[in-house]
């Protein structure tokens, strides 16, 4: 066992021994690096580590819970009395309590590259300003910027419970990032593009996220204000990939089990046009959603959510399975307090056929979302609006940038509506979809 | 109150040569200004969903984040461990933004003055555990009883009491110990089986438990939340497109913050990428606005004694009858502006660089009366709650979105509508302000900010707005 592991199996040992008949323990000790640059000159520089422990406690069918970030053996101590006297003011919860079997995932899921940890500092410093340097070049209305940044984090997740689960991983990642701002004729935009990845090898080089980032911005330039009306809406996968998370809400097992889903109850029927497959994996490797196994110990696993429109499977944590009389889908996400919550794995949007290219040639007249801005869906009703920036559509063409709208309808039919998912999928973050394309959405405008 | 006196010096030992060494550490390749914060948090939270009370968790974190500037630059590094050893690698992790000789450290510490906002007659954590698991209990039988038709209710209670002390270079030693409570509620209510629809209350601030006892009690907030449930069962979809929209008195003063209150923080403006650089003394609103931004309003869940580098909070104004009058500055923006701090520099914890941000944010009441402002539009929606909002600073364009609101027809609210999402141009929607009521209101203590990642509490408020011009996101085009 590592330091960590013993650590951690040790506080659940103490809760045992405390009178606690069950015990799960969680420690996540990380490093971050961050520096940020703007108009060539570095602007900030943060570098530390920290950890912090948590357990969760059952007496019976009570529990307690309560975090620490003092590692020494008193610090371990009073956390795990803090957790079995609050264990003695909950109430008996029929459903609680650890899983039926732990596990891990076998296969190597890449989720640690040493390179990470040897990039020096200057390097790391070079690569944001070379970024932010691309988009200032780019274009001579690119006249100012809100700066360019490098990333760098380094983590260990470590848990063990009281069925004798004892495991840890290591994961790393590293980011660039800029966000120039455009400016013509009054008209000030700025828009940002980012790379990340585990390995250093799977980053966009600096010149290229520069110069998209500058591409975005100069695209938004001058925007009209459209009228008011019901057109096809295209998402690019930035924006899809938010829509995606809407639903990732809605097949949630916390929502499902409390009626507080418009999905609850519809597994096994059509909910979607045969255009959306939507899968949950956590076994992909080099990915930000992978992982050898869940934070309750589950081992990680691929989970048919949609098949070509129909439900096929909710995500579930140990608590909402057994509230639902499901089993879990090895889906528990959780920090160091509290009950674990169900949590994303990979969870993406099979890609389809066509190009976005193709997808836009084929709309007569719509809008291109670029850009959502604050609101989002109603979980329970479905009903959806949020505010947008993006591209009108003239005769299949990019024809001029909008924004100050907003568009509006209801996931359920939203949903029935898609027609096509692109096939530019690209796994960016634990959530992903290509470009997507909706027949008809209310926008609203003047 | 000397340092010998502080919860850092009792509970860690901590004594001025300690910080004056932090400080020359971090000072040692040179730079302008240094400051260590230290943060001692420690927490408790109690959910009941199902009429059980279903979970409980308590902890604390601490640390103590180094940071250095040298001109243009920040150097920051932090650590959850309070050893001299651990403190004196971070405070030389932040001087490497710096290159020179070193730079001297001011020697011995004066308090400056600051307020208080917050005076506890008990700490949050001195109630007992039961004590504070009633109040939810309360809420759960409060929030089924208020209606038949309410299934499902999640209620739940967090406290906090944070201990800051900061050091600076420039000599400036000062302590804080800031409590926060709240509530929330959530309730599911159906008719007959069909679609449920949620309602969300909550509330608090920077008070301690006796608050939801004597003030603001748990009944309140859960009536409320079922309230907006069973009234979303008879809502009809939200109408599309520009139109008159009024504002209720309260958390509708998220306008503000979105509108107005990012786009003024002394940053975007510094760096010329707010929509409001360059525009102070210009007309940015309807003479009858008169924008404020307060962090010294007792017990608010916005306010703060000093702010996160040790500056007391103050009140600003934002905009005057109309005019761009101040941007809300913290160190670094007032140094490089050469301006001075507005007590606005804040940070979420230990582990984050201070930013200028907002604390309270609200409007100052007019003359109209609140009905009279209804009365007066023939066709237009009425907003009573909202959900969140952001706004891009650059382009000026914000939203917020409405939980609760009604169609205003004849002068008369007449149904209730879904929700919908607003949007508006911060230096333009103000504009458009035509009547401003006499009930300024402010929220009831549930608003979280979040800026570049980190949140802070903040507070809204505002009268009855009425707004002749504002596009509004329903499904009804």
């Amino acid at each position: 066992m590592t330091e960590l592991e013993k650590i951690a199996a040790g506080a659940v040992d103490l809760a045992l021994q405390s009178g606690a008949t069950a015990a799960e323990c969680t420690i996540s000790d990380g490093a971050e690096f961050e520096v940020n640059v703007r108009m060539r000159e570095m602007e900030s520089l943060k570098e530390a580590a920290s950890r912090g422990a948590g357990i969760r406690v059952l007496a019976g069918r009570r529990s307690g819970s309560s975090y620490t970030s003092d590692f020494s053996k008193d610090g371990i101590a009073r956390m795990v009395q803090a957790a079995l006297e609050l264990a003695k003011i909950t109430a008996e919860d029929p459903h609680a309590g650890l899983p039926e079997a732990c596990g891990r995932f076998e296969g190597d899921l890449a989720l640690y590259d040493p390179a990470v940890a040897a990039l020096p500092t200057q390097w790391k410093i070079e690569q944001a300003v070379a970024a932010e340097a691309s988009a200032l070049a780019a274009d001579p209305r690119v006249s100012n910027s809100k700066g360019a940044s490098f990333e760098s984090h380094l983590g260990t997740r470590v848990f063990a419970n009281s069925l004798g689960f004892v495991g840890s991983y290591c994961t790393s990642s590293c980011g660039l990032a800029a966000q120039p701002v455009a400016a013509q004729n009054g008209s000030a935009e700025r828009d940002y593009w980012y790379s990340s990845a585990r390995a250093v090898a799977g980053l966009e080089s600096p010149e290229r996220v520069g110069r998209k980032a500058a591409e975005r911005a100069l695209r938004r330039l001058n925007p009209r204000k459209i009228a008011t009306q019901r057109a096809a809406v295209v998402f690019e996968p930035r924006t899809a990939r938010a829509l995606l998370g809407e639903i990732f809400d809605a097949v949630s097992g916390s929502s499902i089990y409390r009626h507080a889903s418009f999905l609850t109850g519809m597994l096994g029927e059509k909910i979607a046009s045969e255009a959306l497959t939507v899968i949950d994996d956590a076994t992909l490797p080099g990915l930000f959603g992978s992982s050898p196994f869940d934070d309750e110990g589950v081992a990680s696993r691929r989970t048919v959510v949609i098949e070509r429109g129909v439900l096929r499977s909710y995500l579930l944590n140990t608590y909402t399975a057994r509230k639902l009389g499901m089993k879990t889908t090895g889906n528990a996400s959780r920090g160091f307090s509290g009950d674990a919550g169900v949590g994303p794995g990979n969870f993406y949007i099979e890609a389809g056929p066509q190009t976005p290219e193709q997808m836009i040639a084929g709309v007569k007249a719509g809008l291109y979302v670029t850009e959502l801005i604050g609101g989002g869906a109603n979980t329970v009703t479905g009903d959806y609006s949020a505010g947008a920036a993006g591209l009108w559509i003239e005769s299949g063409e990019l024809a001029y940038p909008v924004s100050g709208i907003t568009i509006a309808g209801n996931l359920k039919q939203m949903l029935m509506d898609l027609r096509q998912a692109g096939s530019d999928l690209e796994f960016r973050s634990s959530i992903a979809a290509p470009t997507l394309l909706i027949g008809e959405m209310t926008i609203s405008g003047h | 109150m000397p340092l010998s006196e502080s919860f850092f010096a009792s509970r860690f030992g901590l004594t001025e040569r300690d910080l004056q060494n932090y400080l020359s550490d971090a000072l040692s390749a040179g730079g302008d200004y240094a400051d260590l914060y230290f943060e001692y948090l420690s927490t408790c939270s109690l959910r009941m969903e199902e009429s059980i009370l279903k979970s409980a968790a308590q902890g604390v974190t601490l640390g103590v984040g180094v940071r250095v500037i040298a001109g243009e630059r920040t150097g920051y590094a932090y650590s959850d461990d309070l050893s001299p050893e651990k403190i004196r690698k971070a405070a030389r992790v932040a001087a490497c933004i710096a290159r020179g000789p070193a730079s001297i450290v001011t020697t011995g510490f004066e308090e400056p003055p600051r307020h208080n906002l917050y005076p506890m007659l008990r700490a949050p954590n001195e109630a007992s555990l039961a004590e504070r698991a009633d109040l939810i209990q309360r809420a759960d039988r409060a929030a089924r009883a208020y209606d038949s038709r309410v299934f499902q209710v999640q209620a739940a209670y967090a406290d906090s009491l944070r201990h800051v002390l900061i050091a600076t270079s420039e000599g400036r030693l000062a302590f804080d110990r800031q409590p926060m409570a709240r509530i929330s509620v959530t309730v599911l209510a159906r008719h007959n089986g069909g679609p449920p629809q949620q309602g969300h209350s909550g509330g608090g601030g920077r008070v301690t438990l006796d608050y939801f006892l004597n003030e603001k009690t748990p009944e309140y907030f859960a009536r409320e939340a079922a309230r907006q449930a069973v009234v979303q069962l008879g809502a009809g979809e939200a109408p599309a497109g520009e139109m008159t929209v009024v504002l209720g008195p309260g958390w509708p003063g998220i306008l503000l913050h979105e509108a107005v209150g990012h786009g003024l923080e002394a940053d975007f403006n510094r760096k010329g990428v707010s929509a409001f650089a360059g525009r102070i003394g210009q007309r940015v609103a309807s003479p009858l606005c008169t924008v404020i931004d307060d962090g010294t309003l007792g017990s608010r869940r916005g306010s703060i004694n000093m702010d996160d580098e040790g500056i007391a909070t103050q009140r600003n104004v934002l905009i005057e009858n109309g005019v761009l009058r101040g941007y809300l500055q913290d160190q670094l923006s007032s140094r490089l502006m050469r301006s001075t701090p507005t007590g606005s520099g804040r940070r979420e914890s230990y582990q984050q660089i201070p930013m200028p941000r907002m604390t309270n944010t609200y409007m100052l009441a007019g003359e109209s009366d609140p009905e009279e402002i209804i009365r007066s539009v023939p066709k237009g929606i009425y907003c009573a709650n909202f959900g969140g909002g952001q706004v891009d600073i650059t382009s000026g364009n914000f939203v917020f979105a409405a939980s609760e609101s009604y169609l205003i027809e004849g002068g008369r609210l007449t149904r209730p509508l879904r929700g919908a999402t607003l949007i508006g141009n911060g230096p333009e929607a103000l504009k458009y302000v035509s009547m401003v009521g006499n009930d300024l209101k402010l929220d009831e203590g549930v608003g979280i900010c979040s800026k570049e990642g980190q949140h802070v509490p903040v507070g809204v408020g505002i009268p009855t707005l009425k707004l002749d011009r504002m596009t509004v996101g329903g499904t009804a085009a």
